[in-house]
């Protein structure tokens, strides 16, 4: 029984748990959609000021923030009561894609070649954390969502702009992927 | 108390996130490299009971709790800034393993330096909100 807790949670359990989670929102009159929350935060920090699209009634949103910072106190649940602190098993075929990289096999859930202090220290380490987020920040607004707001909440009501926003995540994953990663890992 | 609720969803998205792995940089990349079912199972599960939901929503004109109907406002029009937007989105997806959520729940499982990336990920969301008007959408 502990096991079946510690272990990797499945696909079809973790999707199901996902959906439910959008539908609880519905339900208590909100939707799913966790990149709203950089907005919040810009907005909260003053930047309407001087920046119209972040001058609006954020506290309206702050429901999605009080998400977010249960979502922080599950990552640590998670990772002090219901994990047995394994590497995360991934296919042998990644990890030798990888290892070309320089990207050692896992010891937990992230390589310590992108996110040890070292790394967090070092400019090209800093560099990729740093642009990495910044693109991710930059990517979701300009698209109007991300992950949560476009491939779960978009898709289910079966929008086209969702699925271009989609298309783009993976134009751009895949690029970053075969392309990019080679070249500055 | 109204905010208990979400801080409880928040909980649950948090703990799913992290032992279905999707928190991991390593899976993200696996995805990307279409050499495991994972990803595409969680995501797709979702999805597939999420279409099946909204659609009952709507055919039964389900209410929320506090009996206003649960209306989904179609968003603007576009093809730009989708796939523009969300091919920049993408590549810092692939690079950091992380969408926003992930950043903040592996925050809390104790990757400190991803406070790094989300800290950016604010910066980049107020360059949007600086530059928006000279972008096309």
């Amino acid at each position: 029984m502990k096991e079946l807790i510690t272990q990797t949670w499945s696909w079809w359990f973790s999707g199901a748990m996902i959906a439910s989670i959008m539908f609880f929102l519905l339900y208590f009159g909100q939707s799913f959609g966790f990149s709203s929350n950089l907005r919040t935060i810009c907005a909260a920090a003053g930047l309407g000021k001087k920046t119209k699209f972040f001058d609006f009634n954020w506290k309206a949103q702050l429901w999605n923030i009080v998400f977010l910072i249960g979502s922080i106190i599950g990552g640590y649940i998670a990772s002090n009561y219901l994990s047995s602190g394994g590497p995360v098993e991934i296919s042998a075929s990644t990890i030798e894609d990888l290892g070309k990289m320089g990207i050692a096999a896992p010891t937990s859930l992230q390589p310590n070649e992108l996110f040890s202090w070292e790394a967090v220290f070092s400019v090209k380490g800093f560099l990729i954390l740093a642009f990495g987020g910044l693109m991710v920040g930059f990517g979701s607004r300009y698209a109007g969502g991300c992950t949560s707001g476009h491939a779960i909440s978009g898709l289910s009501n079966l929008q086209l702009p969702s699925l271009i926003a989609v298309i783009g995540f993976f134009i751009g994953g895949l690029l970053m992927t075969y392309v990019i990663m080679p070249f500055i890992l | 108390m109204k905010f208990l609720k979400f801080l409880l969803l928040g909980i649950v998205f948090g703990i799913v996130m992290a032992k279905s792995e999707a928190i991991s940089w390593f899976r993200i990349q696996e995805m990307f490299r279409f050499q495991a079912f994972h990803m595409y199972g969680i995501i797709g599960t979702a999805v597939t009971l999420g279409v099946i939901g909204v659609a009952l929503i709507k055919k039964y004109k389900i209410r929320d709790f506090h009996g206003n109907p649960i209306l989904f406002f179609p968003k603007d029009k576009s093809i730009a800034r989708y796939l523009i937007g969300g091919t920049i989105f993408g590549l810092g997806w692939a690079l950091s393993g992380a969408c926003p959520g992930p950043m903040v729940v592996n925050i809390g499982y104790g990757f400190l330096s991803m406070i790094v990336v989300f800290f950016f990920a604010i910066v980049g969301t107020y360059l949007y909100g600086v530059f928006m008007k000279k972008l096309p959408h």
